[in-house]
């Protein structure tokens, strides 16, 4: 019997190594700020709230982090992104 | 123009349609479904590959409107970027598809007063803002462009698409709303 694993694992969790990855929404000149707000409460299910505020950062600061998880989350997610016609790339959250 | 999408009180979404502004949505389907369609297999491509919908190779597109319509997903990174138009590419050109199809379908059943299901209103914002990017990369559109336009000559063939492009916002702008609400 061993009890020492609880002990380490508290340790470990700070850095959260299996959600390492981000998707990025850029701003772009087209899409409308009412459809990128639609977006990111219809995939994300985001509140309407959270959806705008993001929609807000990307309009004025030029990019937002719509999520992050492991890297093949976020090719789901940027490849969701893409088939709505939003811009969107994934990287590494460093 | 058109008044634009319009919720009725009876849960259906209306749109009411000339027939030229019914012909150019038309029209708008076909030249999106051009562009986007997969294109025909490599008949010596590898059928698991090709099972599986993965392209083996995949060039990144050099035109304006299909990078636009397919982005890179690693700006950082060519080579994750190439993948990733590998495996993801050949789908996104088939929802972009579907969209332009759906869209098809429900004018070429509709008259002038076109009632769109709620089932079908996603294909219809996704298919009029894959029209929108297009038409804006082609024009080159930026924050300023409506300001610059006033400079441009009566006959200026990107008037007439400005006008298309300002009335297809118009009318994905009111969908939006409805969804919204």
């Amino acid at each position: 019997m061993s009890i020492a694993p609880a002990e380490v694992a508290q340790v470990v969790e700070q850095v959260d190594p299996d959600r390492p990855w981000i998707t990025m929404v850029w701003n772009d000149p087209v899409n409308l700020m009412s459809y990128v707000t639609y977006v990111f409460m219809t995939y994300f299910e985001y509140d309407k709230t959270h959806a705008e505020s993001l929609m807000m950062d990307v309009h004025e600061k030029g990019r937002a982090v719509v999520s992050n998880g492991t890297r093949e989350e976020m090719e789901r997610d940027v490849a969701a992104m893409h088939g709505y016609g939003l811009w969107a790339t994934l990287q590494k959250d460093d | 123009m058109s008044t634009g999408f319009i919720l009725e009180s009876n849960g259906r979404i209306i749109l009411r349609l000339d027939e030229v502004e019914r012909m150019m949505l038309l029209s708008l389907c076909d030249q999106i479904v051009t562009l986007v369609t997969p294109q025909d297999r490599d008949p010596d491509a590898d059928p698991l590959f090709a099972l599986v919908g993965i392209e083996p190779s995949l060039e990144r597109p050099e035109d304006d409107v299909m990078l636009r319509l397919f982005p890179d997903a690693y700006s950082d990174d060519e080579n994750a970027a190439s993948d990733f138009r590998r495996f993801t590419e050949r789908d996104l050109r088939q929802t972009k598809t579907t969209h332009a199809q759906t869209v098809q379908e429900t004018l070429q059943r509709s008259g002038e007063k076109v009632v769109l299901g709620l089932a079908v209103a996603p294909s219809w914002l996704g298919f009029l803002n894959d029209v929108r990017l297009a038409l804006g990369a082609r024009m080159e559109i930026d924050a300023d462009f409506h300001d610059a336009a006033v400079e441009l000559a009566e006959d200026d063939p990107l008037l007439a698409m400005l006008d298309v492009y300002d009335w297809l916002t118009y009318l994905q702008e009111s969908l939006v709303q409805i969804m919204l609400a």
